[in-house]
Formats: C-alpha cells, sequence, structure tokens
C-alpha cells in the first residue's frame, strides 16, 4: 500500500512537471517571437488564434505532421537516437527543481492520503546532477552533428561540443560561491536557507554578495543553451542549421524543445541558486503565492535571452572561446577565493 | 540493517529519477512512432543527400578537423574533474575552517598554474 502511494505521489509529480515544462516550452517560442517582434516593431505572431495564442500548437502539428528524412549517407542508429538522447537530459533535469514550499496531502480512495511535494525528488547532490546533465546534452548535439554526414552538421556538431564544455567550466565554478554560503548541493535547501526577504538572498547576501557569479552564470548559460550571441554552432548564416541541418519533422522539433527546455532549466537553476526560488523580496508580501515569485523570477531571465537576442550581434568563434577560457575563468576563480576568504572571517 | 535502510533512501531519492527518465523515452519514442504513422513519404535521391547549398554533395563529411577541439576536450576533462574536488570542499566548509581554507587556495594555486601554462604554450588560443 505505502509503495502504491508513493508511485502515485511520484508519477502524479512527473506527470505535473512535464506538462509544465511542455506547455512553457510551446508557449515559450510565441512568448520570443512576440518579444522580438515587439522590439523590432512588429506585431510577431498574429494570425493563428487570437493574437497568434494558437501559433505553438500550429506549428508542433506542422512539425508532427512533415516527414521525418533520413539522409542516404547518415548512420541511421545514431541519427534517429540523437534528437532522443538530447531531449531526455533536458526533461529530467526538472526533476531536482523545487517551485515552492509546503506540502499538499490529498486523501484517495484504496489507497489512503498521499502527499504531494513541490518537486520530484530532493536530491542531496542536486547541482551536480544538473550539470552531470548537461553535459549529457552535448551528447545528443555532438552526435547528431556527426551522423547526419552533412559538412554543416559536422562542423555544427563540433562547434556546439568545444563551446558547451568549455562554458560549462565557468557555469559550474559560478555556483561554488554559494555553495560556500550553502553548505549544501540539494536546490532545496539552498533555496529554503534564503527566506526572509532580498537580502538574504545569495546574489545580494553578505558576506560577500554573488551578483558578479550571477551576472558570469548567466553569460555562461547563453553560452551553453547555444543561444544569440553565443549561437555559433547553429550560425544562420555560414553554417546553415548546424547540427541539426538535416534533421526534419518530428527529430527537428525535439532539438528545438530540448534548446527551450534548457533556457528554462538554466533560469530555474538561476532563480533558485542566487534569487531566493519562490520567496518573495519583502516579508510583507509572502502573502503572493511562492509559484507565483518564482513564475516571476524565471521570466525575468527567460526576457533577458530574448532581449539579449534582439540587442547583440553574433561573435565570432574564437572571439567565443577566447572569452569563455581567459575572462569567465580568472572571474570565476577570483570569485571563488573571494567568498571563501569571506565567508571564513564572517563566520569567525 | 542499517545497510537495506541506507539503500531504501537511495530508492526514495533516486527512483522518482529512473521513472522520469522512462517517461521521457516513452514521450520521446511515442511521439515520433505516433508522427512515423501519419508522416508522408515521398523519397527520391536528391531529397535524401546530404544538403550542401543545392549542389551534388563533395566528398565525405568525415574528413580531418582541427586538432583544436581535442585539445579543449583535454583541457575541460582536468579542469572539471577540478571543479569536481571545489564542490564537496564548498559544501563542507563550515567544518573544515582555516585548515580547509588554506588547502584550497594552493589547491586552486597549482589550478591557476596547470592555466596558466595552457595559457603560455598557446592551448587556449583558437586561430
Amino acid at each position: 500500500m505505502e509503495a502504491i502511494g508513493q508511485l502515485v505521489v511520484i508519477l502524479g509529480t512527473i506527470g505535473v512537471v512535464m506538462v509544465t515544462v511542455l506547455l512553457h516550452v510551446a508557449y515559450l517560442t510565441y512568448l520570443e517571437r512576440k518579444v522580438l517582434g515587439w522590439m523590432q516593431d512588429r506585431m510577431g505572431p498574429m494570425e493563428v488564434g487570437y493574437h497568434g495564442l494558437l501559433q505553438p500548437l500550429a506549428d508542433g502539428l506542422k512539425l508532427f505532421m512533415k516527414e521525418d528524412i533520413i539522409p542516404s549517407g547518415a548512420n541511421k542508429i545514431i541519427f534517429s537516437l540523437a534528437p532522443i538522447l538530447s531531449l531526455i537530459p533536458a526533461l529530467i533535469g526538472f526533476a531536482v527543481v523545487p517551485w515552492g514550499d509546503g506540502q499538499l496531502t490529498i486523501p484517495l480512495p484504496w489507497i489512503g492520503d498521499v502527499t504531494f511535494r513541490p518537486f520530484v525528488t530532493d536530491l542531496n547532490i542536486g547541482i551536480l546532477y544538473v550539470l552531470a546533465l548537461s553535459s549529457v546534452g552535448a551528447y545528443g548535439v555532438l552526435l547528431g552533428g556527426w551522423a547526419s554526414n552533412s559538412k554543416y552538421s559536422l562542423l555544427g556538431g563540433l562547434r556546439s561540443a568545444a563551446q558547451v564544455i568549455s562554458y560549462e567550466l565557468a557555469l559550474g565554478m559560478s555556483l561554488v560561491g554559494v555553495l560556500l554560503m550553502a553548505g549544501s548541493l540539494s536546490l532545496v535547501k539552498i533555496a529554503q536557507a534564503q527566506a526572509g526577504g532580498f537580502w538574504h538572498w545569495y546574489a545580494f547576501a553578505l558576506p560577500f554578495p554573488q551578483i558578479v557569479a550571477l551576472v558570469l552564470y548567466g553569460i555562461a548559460a547563453v553560452a551553453e543553451t547555444n543561444r544569440l550571441p553565443f549561437d555559433l554552432p547553429e550560425a544562420e548564416s555560414e553554417l546553415v542549421a548546424g547540427f541539426f541541418t538535416e534533421y526534419s519533422g518530428m527529430r527537428f522539433a525535439f532539438f528545438f524543445l530540448a534548446e527551450y527546455a534548457n533556457m528554462i532549466l538554466v533560469s530555474c537553476i538561476a532563480t533558485i541558486v542566487f534569487l531566493g526560488g519562490w520567496h518573495a523580496p519583502f516579508p510583507f508580501l509572502d502573502f503572493v503565492p511562492g509559484i507565483i515569485w518564482f513564475l516571476l523570477k524565471v521570466y525575468v531571465f527567460l526576457f533577458g535571452f530574448f532581449w539579449i537576442r534582439a540587442t547583440l550581434p553574433r561573435l565570432r568563434y574564437d572571439q567565443l572561446m577566447t572569452f569563455g577560457w581567459k575572462v569567465m575563468i580568472p572571474l570565476v576563480l577570483a570569485n571563488i577565493v573571494i567568498t571563501s576568504i569571506a565567508q571564513y572571517f564572517w563566520m569567525n | 540493517m542499517t545497510a537495506s535502510l541506507e539503500f531504501s533512501t537511495y530508492l526514495f531519492h533516486y527512483a522518482p529519477i529512473v521513472v522520469f527518465i522512462a517517461i521521457a523515452a516513452a514521450f520521446g519514442v511515442g511521439t515520433l512512432v505516433l508522427s512515423y504513422v501519419v508522416h508522408p513519404r515521398i523519397f527520391s535521391s536528391e531529397k535524401l543527400s546530404a544538403y550542401e547549398c543545392g549542389s551534388e554533395p563533395i566528398s565525405d563529411a568525415r574528413m580531418p578537423f582541427p586538432v583544436r577541439y581535442y585539445i579543449i576536450a583535454m583541457l575541460f576533462v582536468i579542469f572539471d574533474v577540478e571543479l569536481v574536488f571545489l564542490y564537496p570542499w564548498a559544501v563542507a566548509f563550515d567544518k573544515i575552517g582555516l585548515f580547509g581554507l588554506i588547502e584550497m587556495i594552493i589547491f586552486i594555486a597549482l589550478f591557476v598554474a596547470g592555466y596558466a601554462y595552457a595559457w603560455r604554450k598557446g592551448a587556449l588560443e583558437w586561430d
């Protein structure tokens, strides 16, 4: 009985997370086109539904009905598996993301009371788990690019892998400062430690505000998700579409889905680690449910992604790699050393 | 007794992830299968050839590529392992005190030495 109850909880939370993430991904593409449109004094999608609100559904249906072409020279097995290999890490990363506090107990017939909590699982290695998955995601891109047997795809895949691993270092190190202050890798514990106003959020908290780390994390996250201005792997003007040049139909949609899910995931991590997760910025605003604060902060980051895309031109590849290795890494290392010294004197 | 208790906590924390992987994979494969049923199939040799600006592809795509990528990958492995050492240190920082602080500053100095060496040797240049 106990086991069945737990299974219900697991399946229930996973269902909620999957549906939420997929819906947000679908409407993120819509939001991106709208925001870019407004920034360029256009309307964005307007035709399908009221102000284009059904556009994501139309796009999804179109991709679903499209022919799924496997090029004749491609390695068929790897070519078919790569999009799924890219999709799974992007989705299961959300398993450790907490979106609120408290719990919800529902009495079910035959099974008894089941208690739902606002995360799928609370791993004590949460951040490591997310970083590991983002490395695994690079395999899908690299294998997809290689298996296509097309020059554009191969170059895009290689560039993407090199870029992701270069910025992964900076991404991982920018979180160490917060770990020093929080003393835990669990995202739930990190978020809980930031209760009580924005001055407790690690981006602004004493002894050493991690605001620099937040900026560095943001830059690394943009590079990690292959977004403009770091979208060299899929630079249209030189590589057509990079690693997914040869993909069509649903497999193409999976790469797309993985990219947007990764954007949401890095925004969720930034929100939890640096901006207090579901906590209100002022204690008197606590009556607003935590999920609203959480979504608000996540969407601030996502808007930042779009804004950067609308504002900045694409970098050159050598600039990208040089920036990652010669600017980001010294800065994050300096942040770690300064934070640890500050934290040591703060504790004593 | 304690061993089985430990195992059940592991199960409690990690079973959801296994289930999640299964569901995500089922979602991926299921959507592909459904799409396979409904999508059209019109074959032609031009369509199945790799895209190369509309002309016939010249030679195989699996050509040698710059060794830079390999060097970057090796540097990543080295530095990422060092990064993984920083994590447990950061988590246990409040328990290990001054000893831990000094030791890790020495460790980071070694890291910087390796980094400076790679920089001097030009491994970080991208020409």
